[in-house]
């Protein structure tokens, strides 16, 4: 949100309320369940005790959080890595328009509105070394591929699928982007003789950076709580290789239904990705307007 | 020099093409052939043409309702998320009011959540309303994630049109609906539809949640694709037919969308 010249208007409140409305009935009224729960224990539907931060303490001290929020932390800054100047690329690669740049745009976009699931299926048959193209050929190759065996094959599977999966929205993100650069100062950069590179750095990557501050936080956020595919994939295995954050409360949640200290948990980890983002969203941000400084200067 | 680069970009273009492609065509694929021809042998192609696993899938009601159920809640939850993100991005993309940057980034706050925080309150909430198992429940919980991000891409695009038009409107004597729907709507309409297709997208595609909140009468399709994994052993050719018809809807949605995804941030962000 840029702050300069809006006039202050606190009736504008009204046209927020529906929005807060709705998200108060589907967040805060949860959010709140789960703040009771984190105190209590509960022992059957009508016998509870309240026990202040206990959960909290045994969470902290959880042995099996700590290794899954270190290989969570290492897996979203793989992504990160991975993506971000792969989508660049892809986008400033992609044909500006005609038909070709339709076709391609839809190509590069599916893989985005496929459930995440089927994701997972796909990859399982894709990887599977007897029915799959890819685990065949790498069998093939020489090499002992198995995703369901190999902890570290695992691991590289799981990111493989989620750069497939989700590059595109950093391609569609950046290619609108720049898509937004008036033609005119491609012109002025070609009159300099600016090289490629130059212009690369000094005109699109600026004009990007507010779709790409979006596709940073999005990917972050998304990976940060990664889920369905790598459950329908190696179900967290082999060993605890792939269990993230998510795979590890919906364990405790569901499967063993610790709801107090799946509910402490619940709360840490909002917490950690809340700060997270804040500093990003605000590193983001401040980085845009020192940017736009120089550019005056 | 300039050709050489070109063929470079062409390259690279269709290296990611391939490596994007090769899975779905597998599925594609796999869909096509027999069991026997997928767990005996390894081919490239099927060998044994066969739609049967297509007939399977829009015969029985077990599968094609899955399709129905998704469609349905989809389509709700993009209707409301629009209808409230619409008039709060103009808010936050118009005027400085209490709490405005706050607002903003509670909102965005929602969109981080894990769903897995939200599952059990969400489980027992919809329960105690009786909402359990209806479309209305599964688009409500999507309402979550969905909401924000609407505000959040509308808002990006509202900043683009200059604060003059609406000045100029109100002079004009134009009252706030009537600009809002005949004259703000229509100039930010690539707006709308690039949020109406991540609405739809992050929707469609979310599993966890949907799971949970259905059993029977509003179960999605990517729950009928999980049981059916289970069930009936690995019941490949039929599993990958389903995944391709989940691709379809998609797929059409892109189709429509896509002039705006290309131009449309082009109009919002300059």
């Amino acid at each position: 949100m840029s702050t300069t010249t809006k006039p202050v208007n606190q009736k504008a409140w009204f046209l927020v309320l529906p929005v807060i409305v709705c998200v108060a009935f589907s967040a805060i009224l949860p959010l709140m369940t789960v703040v009771n729960y984190s105190v209590q224990d509960v022992l059957s539907p009508d016998r509870r005790v309240f026990v202040g931060t206990e959960w909290f303490a045994a969470v902290m001290r959880d042995e099996e959080l700590h290794l899954a929020l270190w290989r969570q932390i290492q897996f979203s800054l793989a992504v990160l890595l991975v993506e971000i100047p792969l989508g660049i690329a892809l986008a400033l690669s992609m044909p500006a328009q005609g038909w070709k740049s339709s076709a391609v745009l839809v190509l590069v976009a599916l893989s985005l509105l496929i459930p995440w699931n089927v994701v997972g299926t796909i990859w399982q048959i894709f990887g599977r070394a007897d029915i799959g193209l890819l685990g065949y050929y790498l069998q093939q190759a020489g090499m002992e591929y198995s995703y369901t065996g190999n902890s570290t094959h695992a691991w590289w599977t799981v990111l493989a699928m989620d750069v497939w999966h989700w590059t595109p929205l950093v391609a569609l993100l950046a290619f609108a982007g720049l898509r937004s650069i008036p033609d005119a100062y491609y012109q002025a950069a070609s009159i300099d003789g600016a090289s490629k590179w130059a212009v690369f750095r000094y005109i699109q990557l600026p004009k990007m950076r507010g779709v790409l501050m979006i596709a940073v936080l999005l990917r972050f956020m998304d990976s940060f709580m990664i889920y369905t595919e790598p459950f329908v994939l190696t179900g967290g295995g082999p060993g605890n290789a792939t269990t993230f954050l998510s795979q590890y409360l919906t364990t405790k949640a569901v499967g063993q239904f610790d709801l107090g200290p799946a509910a402490a948990f619940s709360l840490i980890y909002f917490l950690i990705i809340l700060l997270f983002c804040f500093v990003l969203y605000n590193w983001m941000q401040s980085l845009g307007t020192s940017e736009k400084e120089q550019g005056h200067g | 020099m300039d050709n050489r680069r070109f063929k470079k970009r062409t390259l690279f273009l269709i290296a990611y093409l391939v490596f994007a492609l090769l899975p779905i065509y597998w599925m594609v694929n796999m869909s096509f052939k027999t069991n026997e021809e997928i767990l005996s042998s390894f081919t490239l192609w099927p060998a044994a043409f066969t739609w049967a696993n297509y007939k399977t899938i829009f015969t029985d009601p077990s599968w094609y309702s899955g399709y129905i159920n998704s469609l349905i809640y989809v389509g709700i939850n993009t209707v409301i998320s629009l209808t409230v993100a619409l008039p709060a991005a103009y808010a936050f993309s118009r005027y400085r009011f209490l709490g405005d940057k706050h607002v903003f980034f509670w909102l965005l706050t929602n969109r981080m959540t894990p769903p897995a925080v939200f599952l059990l309150p969400f489980f027992q909430l919809y329960t105690t309303m009786g909402l359990m198992d209806t479309h209305i429940a599964v688009a409500m919980a999507h309402l979550l994630f969905n909401v924000p991000l609407a505000v959040w891409i509308l808002e990006g695009f509202m900043s683009g049109i200059p604060r003059e038009i609406d000045e100029t409107a109100y002079i004009d004597g134009y009252s706030f609906p009537r600009f809002f729907f005949t004259i703000f709507l229509p100039l930010i309409k690539a707006g709308v539809g690039v949020a109406a297709f991540f609405c739809f997208m992050f929707s469609w595609v979310e599993l966890l949640l949907a799971r949970t909140l259905t059993s029977v009468n509003a179960k999605p399709i990517v729950a009928t694709m999980t049981r059916t994994v289970s069930a009936s052993g690995m019941d490949w050719a039929t599993l990958a037919a389903a995944g391709v018809l989940t691709i379809v809807p998609g797929a059409i949605v892109i189709w429509f969308v896509r002039h705006y995804i290309a131009k449309g941030f082009a109009m919002g962000r300059v």
